[in-house]
């Protein structure tokens, strides 16, 4: 065992640290507030390459490990999840189905320029009534033959407006149930296809969350990913890989805040001595540093078994479970621990913590994560 | 078209100093080393200089005088997009030490443009790009704000006090660089740090140089005062402190 980082995977943390220091510090309180989608800075994290970092080098991608991913995600997301996630929804969610399912076609035409930063990827596959429950799609995808025939509506879209790509799970023979489900690839400005208006959400304000509405939007055959019926199975894969991503997030939101707790309490003063001298402060940062440990633990496991080629969803599930509640409970400890201070925009623990509470929601709520990891456990 | 840019691998500017051997050695232990903030932005200049088509800079060689401890260091020079790194393997001893070691290399190896940075902020120097100049013989410029180069045509603009001076000069040329040579230290890219590693990373025996200078010992600055709070509204207190405690005024 070892635990040492490679030079590379620590230059790729420096690097991912410095940007966010540097182009996402800036503005990142009202570009939440007044929910502005980081254009600028979006565009600037794929010149640098972090959109597509995991993409393979013959795909115009970085070639990256999933442990770099895991550090330079931590990094941004102590900053600013409203970009991280727009990051790791290109990079695990989209770009990883079509590199590891697509043809090579799909590959030059779709993959290259979302691994550049060019385009931006979304991946649709919750509905209004298929959240949890992924199986019960509505969206259909008729075969028509020579293309399909798209018609529904997903919800929750992240970078639903501004991606130029998007992955579709629908239902093409319901009566085979989840195994009649398809994955297609389907250009954001296909005929037919409306955008719905921003979701005014609690965190994460800045990316951009819309539904997404299907009316006869026709897609060509060539744009199925993997075989027939092979669509749940793919958003599953997908998401095993997704929740790597979610939980580094959720493990940067959580250092994040506790870097600023940790020196806001050695500054503070109260009683005639900084907080961080009390011991009811020092034991909660006690309880934070362990945590935080712990979930770091979890997401680099999870990482080096994808790269390793080992199966890695009961160990993403469990990065994901464990992070994102560490992230709930840190934040909120952080916002204690600033007392009022915490309470207003300016120190930035309060974003934190609405930025928290997502990420033991998306790509499969906790409760979800805990039927994954027992299943697991009798498989 | 070649530019040299001279690296200096410094501690990171929120380090702890501290010294050992009768406090005449800098502590290394648990240091986090980085490029020197002048030569990162020396480097970065370089490298806007090559993607600029209107010139002939094809190749940017980075070099340092050190150990292997370096060696991370001038990777990372390489990723942000150098071609080449030379590290002459010594201990760099001094400022005259450093620049003879780098005069061998070009006396060897020609470059058009040499930049160092106007300090490293570790040892403050301030001395190897104007030796390496004179070693060399070439025209050596201090305080340089901005090279730019117009098909190949120099004007370099120097910082003196109060304005800006305008110059022309010829390669090859030493270009000590200060803040304002680039707008701020470009961060590597993915596939840069990818490529760092096919590209190559020379390392060159040193030549016997004598050392002109040993140091004896380091002292730190006497740690700061406590902070005195004063009422807004009471700039007399203020005055009086200001006069008869700092006696500053
Ligand atoms: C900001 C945001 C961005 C999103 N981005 C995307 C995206 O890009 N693409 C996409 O496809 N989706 C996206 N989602 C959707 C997200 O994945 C779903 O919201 C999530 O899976 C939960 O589904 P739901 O909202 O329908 O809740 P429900 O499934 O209705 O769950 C409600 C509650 O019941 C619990 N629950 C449900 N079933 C069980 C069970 N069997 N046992 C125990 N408890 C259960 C849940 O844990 C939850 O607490 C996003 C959501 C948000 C809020």
């Amino acid at each position: 065992m070892n635990f040492e980082f490679t030079e590379e995977q620590l230059m790729i943390r420096d690097a991912a640290r410095d940007f966010a220091q540097r182009e996402l510090l800036p503005g990142v309180i009202e570009r939440d507030e007044k929910a502005i989608y980081p254009t600028e800075q979006v565009k600037k994290l794929g010149e640098l390459g972090f959109l597509g970092m995991l993409v393979g080098l013959d795909y115009d991608g970085g070639g990256m490990d999933t442990i770099s991913y895991v550090l330079a995600m931590e990094e941004i997301s102590k900053i600013d999840s409203s970009v991280s996630v727009i990051m790791s929804v290109n990079n695990s969610l989209v770009c990883w189905g079509v590199e590891k399912y697509g043809t090579e076609e799909q590959k030059q035409k779709y993959l290259k320029p979302m691994a550049r930063g060019e385009k931006i990827g979304a991946f649709l596959l919750s509905e209004p009534e298929a959240g949890s429950d992924a199986t019960s799609q509505r969206t259909t995808a008729v075969d028509m033959g020579d293309h399909y025939l798209v018609n529904g509506t997903k919800n929750w879209i992240t970078s639903g407006k501004s991606a130029s790509t998007y992955i579709v799970i629908a239902q093409t023979h319901p009566e085979l149930k989840h195994r009649g489900i398809n994955a297609l690839i389907v250009e954001a400005d296909s005929e037919g296809i409306s955008v719905g208006p921003h979701e005014n959400k609690m965190g994460m304000r800045a990316s951009d969350t819309h539904s997404v509405m299907f009316n006869n939007v026709k897609v060509p055959k060539e744009n199925l990913l993997g075989e027939e019926g092979f669509g749940f199975k793919f958003a599953m894969k997908s998401l095993e890989g997704g929740r790597i991503g979610i939980a580094s997030q959720a493990l940067g939101i959580a250092s994040g805040a506790y870097e600023l707790a940790l020196k806001y309490a050695q500054e503070r003063k109260t009683f005639g001595k900084e907080i961080i001298k009390h011991q009811a402060i020092a034991f909660k940062l006690a309880d934070m540093a362990t945590e935080i440990e712990a979930a770091r633990f979890f997401c680099l496991k999870a990482a080096w078994l994808k790269d390793q080629g080992k199966p890695y969803g009961q160990a993403s599930a469990m990065a994901k479970l464990y992070a994102a509640e560490t992230a709930m409970k840190v934040t909120t400890e952080a916002v204690q621990i600033h007392g009022g201070y915490g309470y207003v925009k300016e120190y930035h623990v309060e974003r934190l913590m609405r930025d928290a509470k997502l990420t033991q929601i998306y790509e499969g709520t906790s409760e979800i994560q805990k039927i994954v990891i027992s299943r697991g456990l009798v498989d | 078209m070649k530019i040299l840019v001279c690296i200096s691998n410094v501690p990171d500017t929120t380090t702890k100093v501290k010294f050992k051997e009768g406090d005449s050695l800098f502590d290394d232990s648990g240091v986090q080393w980085i490029i020197n903030p002048w030569d990162e932005l020396a480097l970065t200049r370089a490298m806007e200089l090559k993607e600029d088509a209107g010139n002939s800079v094809n190749e940017i060689c980075v070099i340092h005088v050190g150990g292997a401890s370096a060696d991370a260091t001038l990777r990372k020079a390489l990723a942000i997009g150098a071609d080449k790194a030379v590290r002459i393997d010594a201990c760099p001893a001094d400022a005259y030490h450093v620049a003879g070691q780098i005069a061998e290399y070009l006396k060897e190896n020609p470059f058009d443009i040499i930049f160092s940075g106007i300090e490293s902020s570790d040892y403050n120097g301030s001395s190897v790009g104007a030796m390496i100049a004179e070693f060399m013989d070439y025209p050596g410029i201090s305080s340089v704000t901005s090279v730019n180069l117009d098909d190949d045509d120099i004007q370099v603009n120097r910082a003196i006090p109060g304005g800006k001076q305008v110059l022309k000069t010829e390669t090859p040329f030493v270009a000590v660089v200060q803040k304002g040579i680039a707008k701020e230290p470009r961060i590597p890219s993915m596939r840069g740090i990818m490529m760092a590693r096919k590209k190559p990373l020379e390392v060159k025996p040193a030549v016997e140089l004598e050392v002109l200078t040993e140091s004896i010992k380091f002292e730190l600055p006497p740690a700061k005062g406590a902070c005195k709070m004063i009422d807004s509204e009471s700039a007399e207190q203020l005055v009086e402190l200001l006069r008869n405690e700092a006696k500053v005024l």
